[in-house]
């Protein structure tokens, strides 16, 4: 107990001190998840918003499968990717591998399926209501998805969101092809694994406090946004 | 600027129908229609719940296509041409956004260029008396408001033809009034006005000729005072019994 308080009071002080150790590792998360996310909503939004729009043959098992890589462990995407870019690897010539961009890399393809997945079905149950419209306006499927996916911006955000707590908050992959590389490859997660096995424990529990608060603040800006825009947009 | 639709040797109309039907698991909501619709008379629709009032409407606008059966405009719009024929629906859906980039948004789908976009936007929001709400989002307008906002984006896009599917079932009788003004300003202007409704006082008002719907069938076309006084069919003359004209 007295470990865990005197562990909580210096984490805080790491925390209130904006520690350089722990503002780097912080910074380089962000940078990671964040680009990951920009990365999977470019191509996870259209893509879910077109599947959403669109009718083809086998378009019932691609829906199944897009919502079962929802799921995708992330030690299984790590692996992958690290199978990609090393050495021996088909991409091993570009050396990414133990760089932020191959954490880049990994978290994205963690991430688009759940940003297609949950995009295919808000917009899916929107274009119900609006086809006929849009139709009647001479739309074509490509046009009605992106007039869908504006006119959903504000209940798309949270979904971005979502994508964005499962990249900052996933260790499995990000460790697997970052490495954990002190200063350079080292994020929130990765550290918080180490510090603790090492021992670390107010590090450890710094960091775990920054994610958290990261994660909440996000969330809390997201539905002030959509509660503001729902309210004055209907 | 004319506000008009472009009449001529390119017009859509006369819409032709041969023979249509639409079938759904066998069973015939539209059986069997032919006629033509040409430019000029308002064209009301009225008939029982079910007579396929609002699938005849879809057909002939092509959001449905026909089971059998032919639909034939005089000079087809071409694919990738915008469209010169204009819906209103009973639920408006309007984005979210201004009433205005409503307006700016379908004239961009039908290739307006952008310069002229917002002149034609405006111009259609004050003839609906809507001009003072344009920058409102157009989703928290209220339901009259809502269905003149789709009434304005309809007649920006200076449609041939105006296809409506009981545009007023759930308004008030002020709204309703307002709608029908429009309604009437478009007609005036030259659009050909084709309109399902379930209020006979509103079929009287606004209606040249009835085309009166039974289980799919068109029973009955007939001038509308005529039709009202004395309908051929021993049908139409029990709907016009059951139903309350007000």
């Amino acid at each position: 107990m007295n470990d865990l308080s005197s562990a909580a009071a210096q984490a805080l002080r790491l925390v209130a001190g904006a520690d350089p150790k722990l503002f780097d590792i912080v910074l380089l998360s962000l940078r990671v998840s964040l680009t990951a996310v920009v990365l999977s909503c470019l191509v996870g939004l259209p893509l879910g918003a077109t599947i959403a729009v669109s009718r083809f043959p086998g378009r019932q098992p691609v829906v199944v499968v897009l919502n079962a890589l929802m799921g995708l462990p992330p030690v299984v995407v790590g692996l992958a990717v690290y199978l990609l870019l090393s050495r021996a690897g088909p991409l091993g010539a570009l050396g990414l591998l133990f760089t932020p961009t191959a954490m880049v890399i990994a978290q994205a393809i963690l991430i688009t399926p759940i940003i297609a997945a949950l995009s295919r079905q808000v917009v899916e149950d929107a274009w119900i209501e609006y086809r006929e419209q849009l139709r009647s306006l001479g739309e074509k499927r490509l046009g009605a998805a992106t007039t869908l996916l504006w006119d959903l911006r504000f209940s798309l955000v949270t979904i971005v969101l979502a994508g964005f707590g499962r990249a900052a908050a996933e260790v499995g992959a990000v460790i697997i092809v970052g490495g954990n590389i002190d200063g350079v490859t080292r994020v929130m997660t990765t550290a918080i694994a180490l510090e603790t096995s090492k021992g670390d424990l107010p590090l450890a529990l710094g960091l775990g406090i920054v994610l958290l608060t990261i994660v909440l603040a996000l969330n809390a800006a997201a539905y002030v946004v959509k509660e503001t825009a729902q309210r004055r947009y209907g | 600027m004319k506000d008009g639709p472009v009449h001529g040797p390119r017009s859509l109309l006369p819409l032709r129908l041969d023979a249509v039907t639409f079938a759904v698991a066998g069973r015939r909501i539209v059986d069997n229609v032919s006629l033509l619709l040409d430019a000029g008379v308002r064209t009301v629709i009225v008939g029982p719940n079910g007579a396929g009032k609002s699938v005849l409407l879809r057909l002939c606008h092509g959001l449905l296509q026909p089971t059998s059966g032919r639909i034939a405009w005089s000079m087809p719009e071409l694919p990738g041409e915008a469209r010169r024929q204009a819906m209103v629906f009973q639920r408006p859906v309007l984005l979210r956004r201004s009433a205005l980039a409503n307006l700016t948004h379908a004239l961009a789908v039908a290739r307006v260029p952008r310069a002229e976009r917002d002149a034609r936007a405006r111009e259609a929001l004050r003839k609906v008396g809507l001009e003072p709400l344009a920058g409102h989002p157009a989703r928290v307008l209220s339901g009259g408001e809502q269905q003149r906002v789709a009434l304005a984006r309809a007649w920006a896009l200076h449609p041939e033809v105006l296809f409506l599917d009981e545009p007023t079932a759930n308004l008030d009788p002020g709204a309703t009034h307002e709608i029908e003004r429009v309604i009437a300003a478009m007609h005036a202007s030259g659009t050909k006005i084709v309109m399902v409704t379930h209020n006979l006082g509103q079929a009287k008002r606004m209606g040249d000729e009835i085309l009166f719907l039974h289980q799919g069938r068109a029973l009955e076309r007939a001038p509308t005072a005529q039709f009202f006084k004395r309908p051929a069919s021993p049908e139409a003359a029990q709907f016009l019994e059951g139903e309350l004209p007000w």
